[in-house]
């Protein structure tokens, strides 16, 4: 194997996992708050599809980077109206979600299918981005990877450092407890949806804008299933969803190390690795019940409702 | 200076006229009701006579429908419970509002809100406070490795590094044994001492009596008396608790059984709920003609040894537990049933009855063996029959035999859980908390059938946290401490410190029968 392969084998790494770190990172404060938001997929392709769109018409890619976050946060919203408010089961509305989101993307993008853009260039450091290597892995990203840095230190510092996020522990574990000392349950969950759905169309703009630069059907993959299984993989750990991310970025890119290697193995076979490792790891943790008990957040998929 | 004075003889907290209606009850009806700094006020009451009710009113977490609260001689509006925490009200839940995964700190921390400051620093001073009230506990240490005596510290730790000025603790004791009750109030003594008002909501009388500096008792959402407790006796403030002349204490013969027909032999089983309690080495024998009375303080192993007795936790090896003769560690529920086990589970909706099914349905369910299914089809007939005899035998007051269970009160759900398992004739009854929540008629009810029942011959297991009632009707007495068994003794050998010591942990007494080693 050449340097070159080992070089762009690692560059892409970063760059395959970073959708799949900024949705997991959505979802995992989401689901520190006792919401399970199966609704991702659905989101990611809202924002896909919208920031598309604008980039296409205004020609600003900052537009639409920001407009398709705009998209995922209205889908979560629908998802919190069902679930907050009507207090519906969370598991049925964020399938209900992704269906309802891979039909209308479908429907609003079908005018725009094949059109080309001009996407979100990587930077270049000379120098620095021509170290072998490393150089492009670390110095030869687009901006959303680098924020997508800033966003994990940020989530980090948030859940174990400050208070805000201390309140959303204790909202996700004991819901009722939190209303009884006054905690503002219901604030906090529609924050943390409304940040998952944040996430979700800021990872699909992604997509659409900088990781291949067109819209496509569907064009997700799956990112967002994949996201729902990191978070349980990395078992609610910040850091953990970080080098999870990375980790399935390199599995879903492993056809290329293969054939850089003379192997062929099918494509559809290494992508289903992600899948494997999470099973193995959810079987890994259940098998101690004590430590599975105290990983996840204690309320997780339960809806809450203030008794009067 | 006048307004210092002023406000010395002003109550701190008064309540004027506060009705709440629920659907189906009047939970407060026209209560009124004055609160002096410094003094140590009872609420008195039997389960559902209101009072968590109107302390949630206090506290505001219930709107009133109508009446208002006057605090230092001013009107207000409690909007929610921050907003009567910042006026200087803190609350100590029966359940707690402890965060399992968090550590005391922290906990504390989310309580006090944006006063709470540095977390070294908020640590240091839930030392300082816990030391100064003789609750010493550890700041960083997680709320799932405490104990329950210790988390209830918590929680009074948590309204004590505030500035409080009324302090409401709902049913504090039910959750203590009677040395760390003692421990308690000897720190809300001091407390009141140094001006805080206590509201202190029970149905004990004689901890009413020891402590309280006066008494407004609730019958049916109502006030029905108010009373200065030192200089009435228990007979005089049970009358106004139940108001009609029900016998408050009755005795009934004790008697020892002969064969044993429930046996637990050296049973040990690791928990795993990390929450949970490991058994180590019960021992137990049960007679045939007897109620075996097992005391201790919540969540020190009753829940396991349950579900171990039941057959919703299997044991590893058939003998640990035996029927008579039969070995059934490793038989199901349904079996152990067929035996001739009747069991009456702690968790009356969900394990006791199906909240969302008829009476007539749950019924049937623990029923079904006494010939309510035959070839597969259910006879209906049979059933509702059944069920009709259960609700008029235990006067369950319900819409009928088709009211769903979780539309009966917790008091009637559990008459007619234990009227379903008592006329099934058991051989074996296994019955956790068997009065909790019914009223003193009920619960004097369900006790003569426990000892009709024990009088048939049946072998019966009690566990409770009410030590007065195990030793109204058990023949032998012991507690369950950390999973582990204290020996067992004749009631009447026995006394309410020595079980007190053992609820503790202290098993240091020698007897003859079911010891279970340290």
């Amino acid at each position: 194997m050449d340097i070159d392969l080992i070089t762009n084998i690692l560059y892409a790494m970063i760059r395959t996992g970073t959708p799949l770190l900024i949705v997991a990172m959505g979802e995992l404060i989401c689901e520190k708050s006792g919401v399970l938001n199966l609704g991702q997929e659905g989101m990611m392709l809202m924002g896909a599809v919208v920031g598309f769109i604008v980039t296409l018409l205004s020609g600003s890619l900052l537009l639409g980077f920001l407009l398709a976050m705009v998209a995922g946060v209205l889908m979560s919203l629908i998802f919190g109206l069902i679930t907050m408010e009507l207090s519906a089961n969370q598991v049925a509305t964020g399938l209900a979600l992704t269906i309802f989101g891979t039909g209308l993307s479908a429907f609003v993008g079908s005018d725009f299918v094949g059109k080309p853009i001009a996407g979100l260039d990587p930077i270049h450091i000379p120098v620095l981005t021509d170290l072998p290597i490393i150089g492009r892995m670390l110095f030869g990203q687009d901006l959303v990877v680098y924020l997508s840095f800033l966003l994990f230190a940020a989530v980090y510092w948030f859940i174990n450092y400050s208070r805000p996020g201390l309140v959303l522990k204790a909202v996700g574990e004991n819901p009722h407890a939190a209303n009884a000392i006054g905690l503002p349950v219901m604030r906090t969950r529609y924050l943390a949806i409304i940040f998952g759905g944040a996430m979700a169309g800021l990872a699909g703009g992604y997509l659409s804008l900088a990781y291949t630069p067109l819209w496509a059907e569907n064009m997700t993959a799956g990112r967002g299933w994949i996201a729902l299984a990191l978070v349980v993989f990395a078992s609610w750990k910040v850091e953990r969803v970080l080098l999870g991310a990375w980790l399935f970025g390199l599995a879903s890119i492993l056809h290329l190390v293969f054939q850089g290697l003379g192997f062929s193995v099918s494509p559809n076979l290494l992508a289903m690795l992600p899948y494997l490792a999470t099973i193995v790891v959810l079987v890994i943790l259940s098998s101690n019940q004590s430590r599975s008990r105290l990983v996840a957040p204690m309320s997780l998929g339960n809806p809450f409702y203030a008794k009067s | 200076m006048t307004l210092l004075t002023q406000t010395l003889s002003l109550p701190r907290l008064t309540l004027r006229g506060i009705s709440k209606q629920y659907p189906g009850c009047l939970a407060n009806d026209d209560i009124h009701l004055d609160i002096a700094p410094a003094e140590i006020h009872a609420l008195l009451g039997e389960n559902g006579a209101g009072k968590s009710t109107l302390m949630k009113v206090i506290y505001g977490l219930v709107k009133p429908d109508s009446g208002e609260l006057l605090w230092d001689g001013l009107p207000i509006e409690v909007k929610d419970p921050a907003h009567a925490r910042k006026m200087g009200i803190g609350m100590v839940f029966q359940h707690f509002s402890l965060f399992e995964t968090l550590t005391v700190t922290e906990n504390i921390a989310l309580a006090l809100g944006d006063d709470a400051g540095e977390l070294e620093a908020l640590a240091t001073k839930i030392r300082t406070v816990s030391e100064r009230y003789g609750m010493a506990i550890n700041p960083d240490r997680e709320i799932h490795t405490l104990s329950v005596g210790e988390r209830q510290r918590v929680e009074i730790v948590r309204c004590l590094v505030q500035n409080i000025k009324l302090l409401i603790l709902d049913e504090p004791t039910s959750v203590l044994t009677p040395q760390e009750v003692e421990t308690l109030f000897v720190t809300l003594r001091q407390l009141a001492e140094e001006g805080c008002s206590i509201l202190f909501i029970s149905h004990k009388l004689n901890e009413v009596k020891a402590l309280c500096h006066k008494a407004t008792v609730l019958r049916a959402g109502k006030v029905s008396g108010e009373c200065i407790p030192a200089e009435e006796d228990t007979t005089s403030m049970a009358k106004l608790m139940v108001g009609d002349d029900t016998p408050v204490s009755t005795t009934y013969p004790k008697k020892l059984g002969s064969s044993p027909l429930l046996t637990i032999t050296a049973l040990d089983l690791p928990s795993d709920d990390p929450f949970g309690v490991h058994l180590r080495n019960i021992n137990l024998t049960v007679n045939a003609g007897e109620i075996v009375g097992i005391a201790g303080v919540a969540g020190n192993g009753q829940e396991e040894l349950l579900a171990s007795l039941s057959g919703e936790h299997l044991c590893r090896d058939g003998k640990t537990i035996r029927f008579a003769e039969t070995e059934v560690g490793k038989l199901p529920p349904d079996k152990r049933r067929q035996w001739g086990l009747a069991f009456v589970p702690e968790e009356r909706l969900g394990r006791g009855a199906v909240p969302e099914m008829s009476l007539t349905e749950n019924a049937l369910l623990t029923g079904y063996l006494t010939g309510m299914v035959s070839k597969g089809m259910v006879a209906w007939n049979k059933a509702e029959a059944f069920a009709d005899d259960i609700i008029q035998q235990y006067k369950v007051k319900a819409a009928g035999r088709n009211a769903q269970a979780d539309s009966l009160s917790g008091g009637n759900l559990q008459k007619f859980i234990i009227g379903r398992e008592i006329m099934q004739n058991p051989k074996i009854l296994i019955a956790a908390h068997p009065t909790w929540g019914v009223d003193i008629g009920a619960a004097t009810a369900i006790h003569k059938a426990l000892i009709q029942l024990r009088d048939q011959g049946a072998a019966i297991l009690v566990v409770s946290e009410d030590i007065d009632e195990l030793f109204l009707i058990s023949d032998r007495i012991g507690a369950i401490c950390d999973g582990a068994l204290s020996p067992f003794k004749p009631t009447p050998e026995s006394s309410i410190q020595e079980l007190g010591r053992m609820m503790a942990g202290d098993f240091s007494q020698s007897t003859s029968e079911g010891s279970a080693s340290q």
